[in-house]
């Protein structure tokens, strides 16, 4: 995955990834249009699709809403690389299928407007305007397969069905 | 190795004997919860999967807090797909009128007993662990997947136990000590982390001052707050539990990832400024600033209880609050306003010029019910002062106790809860 660089600061927290005012709808794209607008009110006029967000510390803090991972992706944002994430965050991410990645140095040394490409398989982040290489925190296994099957759902579906069959 | 209390519930609900911080575990789930917000993705979720039922229809709760009484047309809709779910599927469904804000009204209820692992799809889970009950709050995919088939993945958090020493004085109550320790140890302190809280100064607590510190274990990044259960829960829980309950203690020999230790005794009144519930100053620091404010919002999951009620009521009575000022109280659970009501508190509260409201969630997530505008400045008993949270990006929330707010309200800016109660 490749794409522009969208930088956040730290503890952003998921009333500011999506208010809880615009929790009335489980549309991934409309959910999008109050995507970030706390922290960066272009953040929408100015994303792509396949683009990266980048943030420091604790990224997702705050309310469990499924919206938050959900409105980033409904944005076209392919990936997110933060300093940390909030565990609900981090999960529900995982349980989506949002690349969630965790990289300090990434974090600090990408800037605004940057070019970035993912190697997901092997955590690779490549910055192309600066020419430098990340490694992120590689996934554990057992959430690799998670992401690999597309998210829990269909994880969960095709352990339902192994276990109807045997 | 001996086990702390988090690691005991998992390991019983896991059927291992031992577990250990960082095992991955499939765990399985005594309850699991959804609200108007979190319902409506896991549904779609749950019909994702292909399953018919619910693994125990007893077991799953649906509760409508956030937006309910719908605010407009989006939210009852969201409100009508949860019902209907609710009634199809046969789950336990609590209806307006008889519902309230769900981590006051489950416990009440009796559907949260000790040694249960309790999954709710909403970050003040936690709020049950005081009574010794592993609570986590997960996303709506979690709580689809838990819904059918009663089990969730989980990785075993390590624990940090927090033992508070000493007496509270005067105006503190467990709001403080949770503020203050959030202060101490960052929003991002216990991420990932099981709080253990106990001590001295908790053993006097009743269970509505014990929720509030569990409650707030999620600003700290917890994953879980607990407590160990005494025989306080004992009597909270004896004459309302719907299931079996088993009370499980931490190992002498436990081994935990940090400790920390407070003088009880030496907290003040703690009030966490904007735009952090770590951003903690003493009550004593922020009187001398001088803050006016708009509004003061008795409510939320953290704070509205029927002895937060009382105390609030107490500074209340036979005053009026500032002019200029709205003050707006909302009892947790239609339960707590009934009992509020035959206590005389609501009269108390509309006597002084408050706002009472039905119980919801309301401003503390700028629902409804008291949003703010851009600039207002509003001091609240709830848990998140985010910006935006309640309202506007520009807006201002001061999180406190409940007789501070209620002096607020009276004064008409933050003062010390001597200055108004004397």
């Amino acid at each position: 995955m490749k794409g522009k660089a969208h930088k956040f600061g730290d503890h952003v927290d998921t009333d500011q990834i999506i208010p809880a005012a615009y929790l009335v709808t489980t549309d991934p794209k409309e959910l999008a249009i109050h995507c970030m607008e706390t922290p960066d009110p272009d953040f929408m006029k100015r994303v792509k699709d396949g683009d990266v967000m980048i943030a420091g510390i604790d990224f997702g803090c705050g309310s469990s809403r499924e919206h938050a991972p959900i409105a980033i992706m409904g944005a076209g944002v392919s990936c997110v690389i933060a300093k940390s994430f909030a565990r609900i965050f981090f999960r529900n991410s995982i349980n989506l299928g949002l690349p969630v990645l965790e990289s300090p140095e990434a974090a600090d040394a990408i800037e605004q407007g940057d070019e970035i490409d993912v190697d997901l398989a092997t955590g690779t982040i490549r910055n192309l305007t600066t020419e430098q290489t990340f490694t992120a925190k590689p996934f554990e296994p057992f959430m690799m397969d998670i992401i690999e099957a597309g998210g829990l759902v269909e994880y969960t579906k095709k352990k339902l069905a192994a276990k109807a069959a045997s | 190795m001996g086990m702390t209390l988090a690691e005991k519930i998992l390991a019983a609900k896991c059927g291992k004997k031992e577990v250990s911080p960082g095992d991955l575990i499939n765990a399985k789930v005594d309850l699991v919860m959804a609200n108007d917000i979190t319902a409506p993705i896991a549904i779609r979720q749950f019909e994702k999967l292909g399953v018919k039922d619910v693994f125990d229809k007893s077991r799953v709760v649906f509760v409508p807090s956030h937006f309910m009484p719908p605010r407009d047309i989006a939210t009852a809709e969201q409100g009508k797909v949860m019902r209907e779910f609710a009634h199809k599927m046969g789950i336990v469904w609590y209806e307006l009128g008889q519902a309230g804000i769900e981590h006051i009204l489950l416990p009440w209820k009796g559907h949260v007993v000790p040694g249960d692992l309790y999954c709710g799809a909403d970050s003040h889970t936690p709020t049950c662990g005081a009574l010794g009950a592993f609570s986590c709050g997960m996303g709506s995919t979690d709580i689809a997947v838990a819904m059918a088939t009663g089990e969730v993945w989980m990785k075993v958090p390590a624990t940090m136990r927090l033992i508070y020493h000493g007496k509270m004085q005067n105006w503190t109550r467990s709001k403080d000590l949770i503020l203050h320790t959030i202060g101490e140890i960052g929003t991002d302190g216990a991420t990932y982390m099981a709080m253990q809280f106990e001590g001295e100064a908790l053993k006097d607590m009743s269970m509505d001052a014990r929720f509030t510190m569990t409650n707030m274990a999620a600003e700290a990044g917890g994953k879980t707050g607990l407590m160990i259960p005494d025989e306080v829960t004992i009597e909270y829980v004896t004459p309302r539990a719907q299931h079996e309950w088993t009370v499980y203690k931490p190992d002498p020999d436990a081994v935990y990832e940090k400790t920390f230790e407070f003088d009880a005794s030496t907290i003040e009144p703690t009030v966490a400024m904007p735009y952090s519930p770590g951003n903690t100053k003493t009550i004593s620091e922020v009187a001398k600033e001088n803050i006016e404010i708009d509004q003061v919002f008795i409510g939320s999951c953290t704070n509205a209880r029927m002895e937060d009620l009382r105390e609030a009521a107490e500074i209340m009575r036979g005053r009026m609050i500032a002019p200029n000022i709205r003050c707006i109280v909302i009892p947790a659970t239609q339960d707590i306003f009934k009992e509020a009501l035959k206590e005389g508190l609501i009269q108390v509260f509309t006597d002084s010029g408050c706002q009472v409201s039905a119980a919801t969630c309301g401003p503390c997530l700028g629902g409804h019910y008291g949003v703010l505008a851009e600039g207002e400045r509003c001091v609240s008993t709830s848990n998140r002062n985010f910006p935006g949270r309640m309202g506007h990006p520009k807006a201002e929330a001061y999180l406190v106790n409940p007789p501070v707010a209620a002096a607020a309200a009276i004064a008409g800016r933050i003062v010390h809860p001597d200055e108004v109660a004397r």
